[in-house]
């Protein structure tokens, strides 16, 4: 059964080759789009099969990999002799993220088709999306670093093409260069401040396959099984990784280009920037999770680092007016939580929590979509209201969604949010502190959630009268539906045992954490007392966040405008997002420009680079600028910097 | 025999040959310094080869002379292409490629 | 007694073979009038003819002429290179110099000596040799630089080079006299015997970084590399995609002939310096590059960053980085010469259509041709799946290994500012509108010949053991 699984990937691949080369020729819409989703629902299929047949194994069994080909063999016989081979490994982490990938993706595949009816970019869209599905099954099926990078990298490519899907659209940054930026500019900035993390993540691989000598999982984490913690480079090799994670998972410092994501099409944000490829750093961090168990030093930054992720974006997110940028805030501040579990070593809860975040936030982005399609592309909430009559099935699933976000129970959102809480309390690693912060994160997200529910769907419609909102067709509503099922029950394979369930998943996922595990020597403290008490009382906090946003945003809608200018400079500073793009603007930028104004006020005038979108991209330009002027064009003085060249070096060797 | 004197020689007209290149604005002179500077190789090379009593260091000189030959040809051809189209050869007025 | 054997000849049959078919082209050049397509044909049956004898001579190398040459083995891999970034310039060059009113049979005999200069470079096992090869080479290019000899930029560029080129040869030249004088010969097997002890000796010492500095030139390393953005701008497009190439790759072919297989360089004081000079040739060329308007300009400023990539192999001076510079010089070769390629078909006369802003909106008129040029670009940016990541991989791995983990930091931060000018190009052709297009209907060969070289550089990404592993055993002599 396992030989089966190159056929995951397979399908998507094939699904990319034949629209890439035939698409454009392809009048019928219909086509493109079932084979653009066929090929999904295809590997969706044949990973339920192997999921079915993993389920009859015993536990040791479970887990295998599938060699295709040797991909590098090189320096064979020596010392730094490298193989690598695209295998792709099944175990019961990957086949959960495949599930998760090739479900959820088919589900917004089917809602893409009719959400880009007409798009003269049809058979382009599907296109990429398949290329998508396959780097990403790529990067959770590998069985080495290599293959893993491979698909990091494809997806960061795939996320590129997406964002930037409608290049010629205006695009509102909310900041910098207001009014100018293009989808192109944001697609850019995405690529860019990814491109940092992924530098970390190849140096992070440098340095494992130096320490252990190998790329594959299998060798690097047995070789890691049998080492003590408190080795420097452990927590060097973590420390880059996690910076990877910091930049596909928008994390503080890097989490800036996910809010300008959303200038791509909306299935786009509900499957990359929401339901897969964000939580590509949580997987990461959890496949490598006996290289944490090694330095726990680095785990307590992973875990503060996500706390205050978490935190900050859902600041932000409670006075954000664009519908797709509260989601996006509220995406990182949801990945902060997973990275807060990892950093607590409840890798399994984390886990939990990437399953049922996939389910309500593409739900929920998949129902701004539905709305921003029923009002014509309006994103402002402001402008919003009253919609709930026009699109029932749109208000119903997007409440579940925002129910389930919101952590009330039976809902999904609250079995996992809530073991990630729970671990932080009781954990060797976590900390009350790091537990306040995400319990009052969790009231900041029922209140922003019902601020969006709230201002789009109830009350008064704030829209131009020509505009006669309609329900979404059915391939945009089945998907709504399925999704909205999933999120009220998806919770349920994850019930704790405090709760009489059987926490399925932690004992799925069990196996493949047991390593590290071992190696940190948990310690389970913590009464069951203690753990009803902290459920009731977070229970309460969401509760008592959804109520206060229901207050403030339908019975007393004065109270809003009130707040907003008592605590005025408070408002300006979330709503300016807490000015990071402008500080990156500001500090790496700014003192370039003074030091070079006085004498290189030509060289500025040239410099304004066209579409030179993000700071560090204007300070390197700024830079080049004063390079470029060294060389003179006067042949002399090249011979003379050439002798100069000459004495340092003989002067060098001389004394050396 | 004493080789110390001949490579003092050679290095100082060198440096002539270099300091030639690096100051003097037309084209022709500072080709001329080069091949002052080639040909003040040329000088150690005899210098070693009488000094290690091994016939290489003067072949080499040979071919050297050969390649200099060659470079003059092509090198006059050059400047000369440039002074029809430019009516000057003074190397600081050639600076339209440049940044 | 001194003699030519039978073997020696039939080990050089591809030098020779190349060198006469210049030759011929040069007779039937100046026996028939205006007939550059002879010389062309010639000269493309030569190289071929040549190309498929270095493929017979892959195996061990041999010293032949008396110690003089080697030939097979590494000299043969680096042939590869040399020839098959002739081939692809011939062929691009024809409709290339047709357009631009400058078709000359000449054209292709200077390639062809090119050429044969750099199998020289490569097979030298003797400093006279190294001269001599370069010198070659070297005349050749001034000539082709300067080839467009109505058009100021021509000049300027084949004077700028010229005389940088013939300065950089009297430095050569002292370094060659100062290590005949210390060790006595000019043999670079003999000269490698003695190089513990003579490593010592001052006077030595200055001689090879005499070495380094006319080698750093050739390659375009910083401080050296003044004259390549000016030169590479000025010259004919193909020109300078075969200067960037082949000629890049054969300086390179004798750095790593003269200071890896034959010095034995890690710990003194050259690995540091070369080190130095890696860094800041990456630095240097991939910061400036971004403030570069003109794509001839940017990819010749990118080409001193490669450089300084390669250099930190040498620097290295281990096992990966060796296999590492002769994989990448390939990469390198195959991604560089496409991109120049497709930048000769949208220029046009009087050097128009060679700004960044000439190809917005590219992809709607000449999708396929916007797929090859983003192919280069995400290789020469170091993207993977394509062949230019697994050359950085390897040198950069090489660089940590060898204890100079700053170099590979360097190396990896600068390559991801490199990013932003490569995909400025492919965003401007993917995301922006304009009226871009090819400037002339281009021919078959010549898209045969870039989209071969896209093929290569997908392949070797894919499959880059393919090389790696034909380059194991050339580093003993």
């Amino acid at each position: 059964m396992f030989s089966y699984s190159p056929l995951i990937v397979l399908f998507p691949l094939l699904g990319f080759l034949f629209l890439g080369l035939a698409g454009w020729r392809l009048r019928s819409e219909k086509l493109i789009g079932i084979i653009g989703s066929g090929s999904v629902g295809l590997s969706f299929l044949v990973a339920i099969m192997i999921f079915v047949h993993m389920l009859g194994l015993p536990v040791d069994q479970r887990k295998q990999s599938v060699e295709l080909f040797t991909w590098i063999s090189t320096f064979t016989g020596t010392p730094s002799s490298i193989s690598v081979s695209v295998a792709y490994q099944l175990d019961q982490l990957s086949i959960l993220m495949t599930l998760i990938v090739t479900g959820v993706g088919f589900l917004i595949h089917v809602y893409s088709i009719g959400y880009m009816r007409g798009d003269k970019g049809f058979w382009r869209f599907f296109t990429y999306m398949n290329l998508f599905i396959f780097a990403m099954l790529n990067l959770v099926l590998a069985d080495n670093f290599l293959l893993m990078f491979l698909g990091w990298e494809g997806v960061g490519l795939c996320s590129y093409l997406l964002i930037g899907f409608w290049y010629d659209r205006k695009f509102d940054t909310g900041g910098y260069e207001p009014g100018k930026a293009t989808t192109s500019d944001a697609a850019k900035k995405a690529f860019i401040v990814n491109r940092i993390g992924d530098f970390g993540f190849l140096l992070a691989m440098l340095l494992i396959f130096i320490h252990f000598g190998s790329l594959s999982f299998d060798a690097v984490f047995g070789r890691a099984a049998v080492l003590t913690p408190g080795s420097s480079i452990m927590v060097w090799i973590t420390l880059l990784l996690f910076l990877g994670a910091t930049g596909k998972s928008a994390q503080i410092p890097l989490f800036v280009w996910l809010p300008d994501a959303m200038a791509g099409p909306t299935p786009v944000s509900a499957l990359i920037h929401a339901a897969t490829m964000v939580t590509a750093g949580v997987y990461m961090v959890a496949r490598c999770s006996v290289l944490y168990a090694l330095a726990p030093a680095a785990m307590q930054i992973v875990a503060v680092i996500g706390a205050l992720t978490a935190i900050i974006a859902a600041t932000i997110g409670l006075v954000q007016n664009d519908i797709k940028k509260v989601l996006a805030y509220s995406t990182i501040s949801q990945l902060g939580y997973m990275f807060l579990g990892m950093g607590v070593a409840a890798f399994a809860a984390g886990i939990f929590h990437v399953l049922t975040h996939a389910f309500f936030k593409a739900l929920l982005f998949l129902g701004s979509g539905a709305v921003i399609h029923a009002l014509h592309d309006e994103q402002n909430i402001q402008k919003m209201g009253g919609l709930r009559k026009y699109l029932p099935t749109t208000y119903w699933t997007f409440v579940v969604g925002a129910i389930a976000i919101a952590g009330i129970p039976p809902f999904s959102g609250f079995f996992s949010k809530d073991e990630i809480l729970w671990k932080t309390f009781s954990s060797d690693y976590g900390s009350i502190p790091l537990w306040f912060l995400g319990v009052f994160g969790a009231g900041l997200t029922a209140f922003y959630m019902f601020r969006l529910v709230s201002l789009t769907f109830e009350g008064e419609g704030r829209y131009g009268h020509d505009v006669h909102p309609h329900e979404a067709p059915r391939t945009m509503t089945i998907p709504l539906i399925i999704l909205a099922f999933l999120s009220v029950v998806g919770g349920l394979v994850g019930i704790p045992e405090s709760l009489l369930g059987g926490n399925a998943v932690e004992h799925w996922l069990g196996p493949v954490f047991d390593p590290a595990y071992e190696k940190l020597r948990l310690t389970p403290h913590g009464v069951e007392a203690t753990e009803y008490v902290l459920m009731i009382l977070s229970v309460g906090v969401a509760a008592a966040g959804i109520y206060g946003a229901r207050v403030v945003y339908i019975r007393r809608t004065e109270l809003a405008e009130l707040w907003r200018r008592k605590y005025a400079s408070l408002h300006k500073l979330l709503f300016n997002k807490y000015y990071v793009d402008e500080a990156y603007d500001k500090l790496v930028v700014s003192p370039t420009v003074k030091v070079s104004d006085g004498f290189l006020w030509k060289g500025i005038d040239v410099a304004v680079i066209d579409g030179a979108v993000n700071g560090s991209a204007r300070l390197i330009a700024m830079v080049a600028q004063n390079i470029r002027r060294v060389q003179t064009g006067i042949a002399q003085q090249y011979a003379t910097v050439f002798v100069g060249g000459i004495l340092v070096i003989l002067i060098w060797l001389m004394f050396k | 025999m004493d080789i110390q004197p001949y490579l003092l020689l050679s290095a100082i007209t060198f440096v002539i040959g270099v300091v030639g290149v690096l100051a003097r604005r037309n084209a022709i002179i500072v080709f001329m310094s080069i091949e002052l500077m080639l040909n003040s190789v040329n000088l150690s090379l005899v210098a070693f080869s009488a000094f290690l009593g091994d016939v290489t260091g003067q072949m080499l000189v040979f071919f050297v002379m050969t390649v200099a030959a060659a470079e003059a040809a092509v090198g006059l051809a050059i400047i000369i292409a440039l002074f029809r189209n430019k009516q000057t050869v003074n190397i600081d007025d050639i600076n339209i490629l440049k940044w | 007694m001194i003699v030519i054997r039978l073997e020696d000849l039939l080990y050089s049959a591809p030098l020779l073979v190349l060198t006469s078919s210049g030759l011929l082209a040069l007779i039937a050049e100046a026996a028939g009038r205006d007939k550059p397509v002879i010389s062309y044909y010639t000269s493309l049956i030569g190289v071929i003819t040549s190309l498929i004898l270095t493929f017979l001579n892959l195996g061990a190398g041999v010293p032949v002429f008396n110690n003089m040459i080697l030939q097979g083995g590494y000299a043969a891999y680096c042939n590869l290179i040399f020839l098959s970034s002739a081939l692809l310039s011939i062929v691009l060059s024809r409709s290339y110099l047709e357009r631009m009113q400058y078709h000359r049979g000449e054209f292709y005999v200077l390639i062809v000596f090119a050429t044969a200069g750099m199998m020289l470079m490569a097979a030298a096992l003797d400093l006279t040799i190294v001269f001599l090869g370069i010198e070659l080479m070297s005349i050749c290019l001034y000539v082709l630089a300067g080839f467009m000899r109505k058009k100021e930029l021509a000049n300027e560029a084949a004077l700028k080079y010229f005389l940088l080129g013939a300065f950089a040869t009297g430095f050569l030249l002292y370094g060659i006299a100062l290590i005949y004088g210390t060790s006595g010969t000019t043999n670079l097997v003999v000269i490698s015997r003695s190089f513990a002890q003579l490593s010592g000796n001052s006077l030595f010492l200055i001689g090879c970084g005499m070495l380094i500095v006319a080698f750093s030139f050739k390659i375009a390393a910083v401080p050296f590399h003044m004259w390549a953005p000016d030169v590479y701008e000025g010259a004919p497009t193909t020109v300078t995609a075969f200067m960037s190439t082949g000629a890049k790759a054969a300086a390179f072919a004798t750095f790593v002939a003269v200071f890896v297989r034959v010095f034995d360089i890690p710990g003194t004081a050259l690995s540091s310096v070369l080190a130095l000079i890696a860094a800041a040739s990456m630095i240097v060329g991939n910061v400036t590059a971004i403030a570069q308007n003109n794509v001839k300009r940017m990819l010749a400023y990118s080409s001193i960053a490669h450089t300084g990539y390669m250099l930190s192999g040498i620097a290295a001076g281990n096992a990966e980085g060796e296999q590492g510079i002769l994989f990448y010089l390939v990469a390198y070769t195959f991604m560089n010469i496409g991109a120049f390629g497709i930048v000769s078909w949208v220029e046009q006369q009087e050097d128009r259509k060679l700004k960044f802003d000439d190809y917005a909106g590219f992809s709607a008129r000449q999708p396929a041709v916007a797929v090859l040029m983003s192919v280069f670009m995400f290789s020469l940016a170091g993207i993977p799946p394509f062949a230019g990541f697994f050359g950085k991989y390897y040198v950069f791995l090489a660089a940590v290994k060898a204890d100079m983990t700053w170099l590979a930091i360097i190396g990896v931060m600068t390559s991801l500012v490199s990013v932003y000018y490569y995909l400025r190009l492919v965003v401007l052709m993917y995301f922006c509108e304009g009226e871009s297009d090819v400037a002339a209907k281009v021919p078959l060969a010549a898209i045969s010949a870039v989209t071969l070289a896209a093929v290569l550089v997908i392949l070797l990404g894919i499959y880059p053991s393919l090389l790696v592993d034909m380059t194991k055993g050339f580093f003993k002599i």
